[in-house]
């Protein structure tokens, strides 16, 4: 890390790691094969590949066939939630979506977009909590349903959601509705072997964990119907046309392994430096409160509001102290939009626009968490100051 | 006397646009040495055409910052500006009156959110593009002038600036023309120095003010009167009617037609030759003075680019030296003591 930087924003993105770096090296400088092509140098390319595949379906309890690389956690989402419901109503006539309001924009966007072919989208508020009502799920499915998309843990409040209960209701009601879970934010701290054991289609974003930006994959299960949106070459099974990016696989596969091997102890080492934060902020901040509940959070979150400052003033103020966080969506021109996630769980305007998020990750240290509680203490008092005078 | 002269402990936050006479603000104050941030307002989330708030004009600015090497960040006004300025915009206009939102922007967001913001944050002073200059008065006291450039000058839509935000704002290209700034951004290589000028209402999109009102404002169609009050046609819709207007009338007579009046309540408008447009005074409310209330002779000016003319302020009406084309309800009124605003208010 920047050794000036504090960083608190790995929800966003986390550096590398040096696994993931040592691993994707010779991809950038020496083995540069098509791995569909019939040559020495293809074959290079594409055993590296098919390794990285089977390394990524072994952590994530999938079959290698089931693994399509893709280019991040948007993409897949996109392939899992148009593709599959595309499919289904050209099959089976079914043209039914169900989802939350608090997704990753990359599934509510396609939701939008389904809409738009006319599907009928139930997209769920959420309790304050942060974790959905797995009865308002099962309540909203039908035999029409096509797909039902519920995040394994939510980007911006770090709930995680009971999908294994969802997924058990959701076969006993609409068997053949497809089960997507966006599992992007959850690689680093859960078991998505475990957790999405009986999902259809399980969304992840290399970034999300030490990983190369600009790379994913979707697991797509026992042949879970999936229309491709890219189409072309055939790769990937014929799901996502495209010359492979095997150096940004081969690194995301070292970066998986890496995570999973380091995640048990890196859950209670940063969950220790996460509580310490909060506690912290908590005595030295009136008035601080949390987002979303604590005890469904993945270790790395927290979500606090700041009565009487705008989050987007302080995240200025933070930042000029050398302070990585972030608020709301960041939408494209680099914007604070105000939070739908926030929105969708029932936080006033008001407390949301007060809330920040602090997330902390494998690269987080005990020094960032003294930095972390020295300025943003002091930060809130500025900036309530001045609110008073203004 | 100019008080652009660098403070060692001065930081200024300049509110860059995208545009060029922004980006040369920043870069200016850059060479001055003063510890500079950018920020960009993101104001209008609907559909706009005139580039503003754009992805592309963010980048701009993002990149100018860049290779300015100052932060740059993006303040979310959206709520603000709908609420204070395109609200208040349509509002206006349903009532019959032309209002300036440029002035509405500048008094509520600009000078309003952003200084706050501003404050809060720490800095000493914020910035703009706008071609006009602050200078200090012999007392002491600070004065809003003209830019150097007559064509380019902005003091207009500055008028309700007092001592208070006088002391705290920068207008880096207020000394330079036009071409100087073009020529300034072209030197240092900066990526807007040949940037088209924004000027139009930036949150009007194409098919224009009448399309965006009508959009906004249920049409009510009325009679058109002649100044007897005789019926000499119907329009079918008031609101996007103006007084001084010419064009767009939809009356077929010899001579030259302008709006003289525009009565909302009854979905009236009033139409007659030039001259039934002139008068002697025009009252003013809401006066604001930069620096206590000027007696005697001032100029006035009516319109953005308005030409200045000769006139005495009198409690709330300011009477013209000669007879001037009336003034539409809802514009600003600006008063000059030679190049310096003295102050302002909206025509009634």
């Amino acid at each position: 890390m920047n050794s000036a930087l504090t960083y608190l924003d790995h929800a966003a993105t986390t550096p590398m790691r040096p696994e993931a770096v040592a691993a994707m090296a010779p991809f950038l400088q020496g083995t540069f094969g098509n791995p569909s092509g019939a040559h020495a140098a293809a074959r290079a390319a594409k055993t590296a590949l098919e390794e990285a595949r089977e390394e990524v379906a072994e952590l994530l309890g999938a079959r290698p066939g089931e693994v399509v690389f893709t280019a991040g956690g948007t993409e897949a989402d996109n392939l899992a939630v148009k593709g599959a419901a595309r499919r289904a109503r050209a099959t089976r006539g079914a043209d039914g979506v169900v989802t939350t309001a608090f997704e990753h924009k990359g599934v509510l966007a396609s939701c939008d977009r389904l809409a738009a072919e006319g599907f009928r989208i139930e997209a769920l508020s959420v309790p304050q909590s942060g974790v959905i009502d797995v009865d308002r799920v099962l309540a909203a499915v039908d035999e029409r349903t096509a797909v039902v998309s519920v995040m394994l843990v939510n980007n911006e409040v770090g709930t995680i959601q009971p999908l294994d209960r969802i997924v058990a209701g959701v076969r006993d009601r609409a068997p053949s509705a497809v089960v997507h879970t966006d599992a992007v934010q959850a690689v680093p701290w859960i078991d998505v072997a475990r957790a999405a054991a009986g999902v259809d289609l399980v969304a992840i974003s290399a970034h999300k964990f030490g990983g190369p930006k600009g790379t994913g994959a979707l697991v797509v299960r026992n042949g879970t119907a999936v229309e491709p949106l890219i189409e072309g070459g055939g790769q990937e099974a014929g799901l996502r046309s495209g010359t492979s990016n095997v150096a940004g696989a081969v690194a995301m596969a070292a970066a998986l392994r890496a995570t999973c091997d380091a995640r048990a102890a890196d859950v209670v080492r940063i969950g220790a430096l996460r509580d310490r934060l909060i506690g912290g902020l908590g005595t030295a901040v009136p008035g601080v409160f949390e987002n979303g509940d604590r005890r469904a959070k993945v270790a790395g979150n927290a979500h606090l509001g700041f009565p009487g400052v705008e989050a987007e003033t302080l995240l200025v103020a933070l930042d000029q102290a050398g302070v990585c966080a972030a608020a709301g969506s960041s939408c494209s021109s680099g914007a604070t939009d105000p939070s739908h996630v926030l929105a969708a769980m029932g936080v006033s305007r008001d407390d949301a626009r007060s809330s920040v998020r602090l997330s902390l990750g494998f690269a987080s240290t005990d020094a960032d968490i003294d930095v972390a509680l020295d300025v943003i203490p002091r930060a809130v008092a500025q900036l309530r100051r001045a609110g008073e005078a203004a | 006397m100019s008080v652009s002269v660098s403070e060692p402990d001065s930081r200024v936050l300049v509110a860059m646009s995208g545009g060029v006479d922004s980006s040369v603000a920043a870069a200016r104050l850059v060479e001055q040495g003063y510890d500079v941030t950018g920020v960009t307002l993101k104001l209008w989330g609907g559909e706009s055409d005139s580039g503003c708030c754009s992805v592309a004009d963010v980048e701009d600015a993002r990149r100018v910052a860049a290779q300015l090497g100052i932060p740059h960040y993006v303040f979310n006004f959206t709520d603000e500006f709908d609420d204070a300025v395109v609200g208040r915009y349509v509002d206006e206009h349903r009532a019959g009156r032309t209002p300036n939102p440029c002035v509405e922007c500048n008094r509520s967001i600009k000078f309003g959110r952003l200084l706050e913001r501003a404050d809060a944050l720490g800095f000493t002073h914020v910035a703009t593009g706008h071609h006009a200059r602050v200078t200090r008065s012999d007392r002491g006291t600070f004065e809003l002038r003209r830019g150097a450039d007559a064509a380019k000058d902005q003091s207009y839509v500055l008028y309700m600036l007092g001592q208070r935000e006088l002391a705290r704002i920068l207008f880096p290209v207020g000394e330079l023309t036009k071409a100087d700034v073009r020529a300034h951004a072209t030197h240092l290589g900066l990526r807007t120095a040949a940037k088209p000028e924004s000027m139009e209402v930036c949150f009007i999109a194409r098919g224009g003010r009448e399309s965006f009102l009508t959009a906004r404002v249920p049409a009510r169609a009325g009679a058109i009167l002649d100044t007897d009050g005789a019926t000499v046609g119907r329009h079918g819709n008031i609101t996007t009617f103006t007084v001084g207007q010419r064009r767009g009338l939809g009356v077929a007579t010899g001579e030259r037609r302008y709006v003289v009046d525009v009565d909302a309540r009854t979905a009236t408008v009033t139409i007659g030759a030039k001259r039934d447009l002139l008068r002697d005074a025009v009252m003013v409310r809401d006066l604001l003075f930069t620096d206590g209330v000027p007696s005697g002779a001032v100029v006035v000016q009516t319109r953005a680019h308005g030409e200045p003319v000769a006139a005495t302020l009198d409690g709330s009406t300011v009477r013209f030296a000669r007879p001037q084309p009336r003034v539409a309800p809802g514009q600003v009124v600006a008063l000059y003591r030679g190049d310096v605003l003295v102050g302002g208010g909206i025509a009634t």
